[in-house]
């Protein structure tokens, strides 16, 4: 603790973080040599698998914008102090809450429509990011074990709807009736054809610009604002906190509902984006890996957009790594993925003290 | 005997970053000898001690224990050598009995009752062999805190140290209780033990020590055998120039009281009783100290005043106006915009928040002073002004308000503490602890400041637990024992014997009690 761990802080921003990536690709490269594939053509594949052609570029950013609103969501509650693991199950009930507003006006007016199914989808990842916030903050039950247990309820709730009340009717799959015609976010390369441009279809659509937006009021209403500003008092030191006269109970129960708003919101991008109905278990763990893109941005919003964007090209290029290489499974795409949170997420002061070590020295030379 | 030093070091240097913390340090301790080290905080005893148990590793220099080069790589090493420390925070499991944090570590064997057996028997031995007194089977957290210091030192003797470095170690005693630990350290000595003695009070070092080192920046400055030296030498080493510590004193004007505590008694958050039936009043324009061992309810008093813990019975009133009672509790916000300013007696728990910056720091409290915030947007520039004139007005170093507090030192933050506090001129201000940690040439500017203030007319409240800092600002002093006050003495009448009589307890011997009322 007492090593000099002071560093320019470019070097702390950018650095750092892209020296774990490449420890993380180093040793997946190793893993994927191991099993007999060429480590560089493996990744050659998988950046072409990313980046390679529009529809590939499409779907990178489109996973990436569920990253966002995920990541946001977990860095909001932990500048308060508290660590929201439920996101998945607020990303759940915002997509319940889209899709009941969706139904709820249907398409009379789509534009209005749309609007308030966004509103929908963060008052009720808000308000499920509620209980577990005034439990924590005025009870003391454990943030942690509440926002696990409320992704149970939440999965558990939104099965029994899509199998009963919301099924589609005559349908078996546990999902909803598509959304009424035109109630819909529009798709990025619908966009660009307006402006004449033409990009190949992906299900990337306009809630990745929503996605930034949030990142941006995100970031102003840490440094900007009153309420931020109290919210990171709070966050960081409890004591302080009242002894400015900040009410952290207050704080908490705020904190958590723009969490579990973020989360929530999660659903635009694949229900009002891409899959125009509601489905079971849609979340598919990106409320989780929030959680590792929140590290791995350091809570910063423009490190979780960065990281999501990472986070977008691994799903997406692994995804077309496992289709090009037959010894390299669907499975050993998650061990690549959790080599990166393990290296660049959960343990992202590894290399800290050999490269401050390293700077100490240079500028101990550089007084001399 | 005596011939080999049972501590030497040679040119010992200890560097962190840039910061040289300890320069050439060269040391010898006589063996059987009582040795001082002094110096202000940061002065680099710490690091010279952290060196001496194993915790850091000198970048250069040679140790030598009983005339052998040593490498201590770690706590365990430095015991291995026969060198026990006694931290300042005790290391004690509360909910044990002293035999069992005694033995913790030393078990020797996987059985616990045979461990307990052979411990006790090689303690009572050496009990009486050092004349304790302590119940092995009882738990600490009964103890008192001269108590919990003896388990430490029986702790130590335990694992046959012959070397015992006390850090601090009467900071938290009672005068009395003082006396009990240097009449230990004189049958330590006289048993053949060396002791290392660090502290900052000048007089413990005349009364207890043969030989004395003064560290000033990292350097040795002054080594001499006590009885060659003074005081007055002594401090002149420490600060490297003459202090001149007398502050010129206006009368105190007694109109109405500024600040009226009425029988008021508050639970601790451990939910027992710490304060009980307390009642005083502060006029503008005096210091009321309040003096006492740590934890007999100053800390809840401080909560009290400042609408951070209410009362379960009786009522604070500021200026006339009824702010803490079993009824009704007025914020810190709204205090502070009564005239109230409070310095938190734990800076780092509680006055600060160290990770943040220095700019962010300086509007904790206030960030909904308009100055600071409208419509709940921060005025980012008038605040960072604002920081930069706290550096200025209080020649905060280094310069750099951008800086996470956690960066400065103990009395750089307190000066950032002090200037935000005392930025929008309040009538009452409550200070805890104004001077722990910082060194003592801010020592001397806060003493000054604290005064001015008085001076101005304000009403000052000052808890501490250096006697010696009260004595120096106050003009009452208010002594706590166990959550009620066992004496308020004008400082003309106070003197260290009957105050350390009060702190532990004891009723006071004439009728002091409510003088100046």
């Amino acid at each position: 603790m007492s090593a000099p761990t002071k560093m320019p802080g470019a070097v702390e921003a950018v650095l750092m973080p892209f020296l774990n990536i490449l420890v993380a690709l180093l040793v997946s490269g190793f893993v994927v040599w191991s099993l007999g594939e060429d480590p560089f053509f493996a990744l050659s594949l998988l950046i072409e698998g990313a980046f390679g052609y529009e529809e590939a570029i499409g779907y990178t950013f489109y996973y990436a914008t569920n990253f966002i609103f995920t990541g946001l969501a977990v860095s909001v509650a932990f500048h308060a102090g508290h660590f929201n693991i439920g996101g998945e199950g607020q990303a759940m009930l915002g997509g319940l809450g889209l899709t009941l507003a969706v139904f709820w006006l249907g398409n009379t007016a789509p534009l209005l429509s749309v609007l308030i199914a966004i509103l929908g989808a963060a008052v009720f990842g808000a308000g499920w990011a509620l209980i577990p916030a005034w439990l924590q903050a005025y009870r003391g039950s454990h943030i942690v074990i509440t926002t696990i247990m409320f992704n149970f309820i939440a999965s558990a709730l939104l099965a029994y709807l899509l199998v009963g009340p919301l099924q589609r009717p005559g349908g078996q799959m546990p999902e909803s009736s598509d959304f009424p015609d035109g109630v819909g976010l529009m798709q990025f390369h619908e966009v660009l054809a307006a402006f004449g441009v033409n990009f190949e279809q992906s299900p990337l659509n306009v809630s990745f610009l929503i996605a930034l937006l949030a990142a941006l009021a995100v970031w102003f209403m840490l440094t900007r604002t009153r309420f931020g500003y109290e919210m990171r008092v709070a966050g960081k030191n409890v004591h302080a906190a009242a002894y400015a006269g900040v009410s952290v109970p207050r704080v908490t129960v705020i904190a958590l509902m723009m969490s579990g708003a973020l989360a929530g919101m999660m659903g635009l991008n694949e229900l009002l984006g891409e899959q125009l109905r509601l489905i079971g278990n849609f979340t598919l763990g990106y409320g989780f890996v929030g959680i590792a893109v929140a590290f791995m941005g350091r809570n910063h919003p423009l490190g979780i957009v960065l990281a999501a964007i990472l986070f977008g090209v691994l799903y997406q290029g692994g995804a077309e790594l496992a289709f090009e290489m037959p010894n390299i499974t669907r499975d050993l795409i998650v061990v690549i993925q959790g080599l990166v949170i393990l290296f660049a997420g959960a343990m992202p002061h590894l290399l800290r003290r050999p490269v401050a070590g390293l700077f100490a020295r240079l500028r101990v030379k550089g007084a001399a | 005997m005596g011939v080999v030093p049972a501590i030497e070091t040679r040119e010992l240097c200890k560097r962190f970053g840039a910061v040289q913390a300890n320069d050439r340090i060269s040391l010898s301790v006589e063996q059987g000898s009582v040795h001082g080290i002094v110096g202000e905080n940061g002065a680099g005893k710490s690091t010279l001690l952290k060196m001496l148990f194993g915790f850091y590793q000198p970048n250069s220099g040679d140790l030598l224990v009983n005339g052998e080069k040593l490498k201590l790589d770690s706590p365990s090493d430095a015991m291995a050598a026969g060198i026990a420390m006694v931290h300042q925070h005790f290391m004690l499991v509360e909910p044990f009995t002293v035999l069992e944090n005694i033995i913790l570590g030393a078990e020797g064997q996987p059985m616990l009752d045979h461990a307990m057996s052979d411990a006790k028997a090689k303690l009572i031995g050496l009990e009486q062999q050092f004349g304790f007194d302590l119940p092995l089977d009882t738990e600490v957290s009964k103890l008192s805190v001269g108590e919990r210091q003896r388990v430490e030192i029986l702790k130590a003797l335990f694992r046959g140290a012959d070397i015992l470095i006390l850090d601090e170690p009467t900071a938290v005693l009672t005068p009395q209780e003082c006396d009990q630990l240097f009449d230990l350290i004189g049958l330590l000595k006289s048993r053949g033990k060396t002791v290392l003695f660090v502290t900052h009070k000048l007089h413990e070092i005349m009364a207890i020590t043969d030989d004395v080192t003064v560290i000033r920046a990292g350097k040795v400055v002054l080594r001499t055998t006590t009885k060659d030296t003074s005081p007055d030498a002594l401090a002149e080493a420490m600060v490297g120039a003459k202090i001149n510590r007398a502050v010129e004193r206006a009368g105190v004007d007694h109109g109405a009281p500024r600040l009226r505590v009425e029988a008021i008694s508050a639970k601790s958050d451990h939910g027992y009783q710490a304060l009980k039936d307390v009642s005083f009043e502060l006029y503008d324009g005096e210091v009321l100290g309040v003096a006492g061992v740590a934890g007999n309810g100053q800390t809840e008093l401080l909560e009290a005043l400042a609408g951070l813990r209410q009362v379960s019975a009786g009522v604070v009133h500021l200026a006339g106006e009824h702010v803490n009672s079993p009824q009704k509790l007025t914020d810190p916000i709204a205090l502070r915009r009564a005239g109230l300013a409070h310095v938190a007696e734990d800076r780092l728990k509680a006055g600060v928040v160290a990770s943040m910056t220095a700019t962010e720091n300086a509007i904790l409290g206030y960030q909904r002073e308009k100055d600071f915030c409208e419509n709940g947007l921060l005025k980012l520039g008038a605040i960072s002004e604002t920081a930069n004139r706290y550096f200025e007005s209080q020649d905060v170093r280094p310069r750099d308000s951008s800086l996470p507090v956690a960066s400065f030192s103990g009395g750089n933050q307190q000066k950032l503490v002090i200037a935000r506090e005392i930025a929008r001129d309040p009538q009452t201000l409550i200070i805890g602890q104004p001077t722990r940690g910082v060194d003592i040439g801010a020592v001397t500017k806060i003493h000054d400041q604290i005064t001015e203030l008085r001076n101005a007319g304000k009403a000052v409240l000052v808890v501490s637990a250096d006697l010696d800092e009260l004595m120096a600002i106050s003009d009452r002093i208010l002594v706590m024992c166990e959550g009620e006050i066992t004496g308020i003495v004008p400082i003309n009448e106070a003197d260290e014997c009957s105050l350390g009589l009060m702190m532990a307890g004891a009723a006071p011997s004439d009728e002091r009690q409510g003088s100046g009322a």
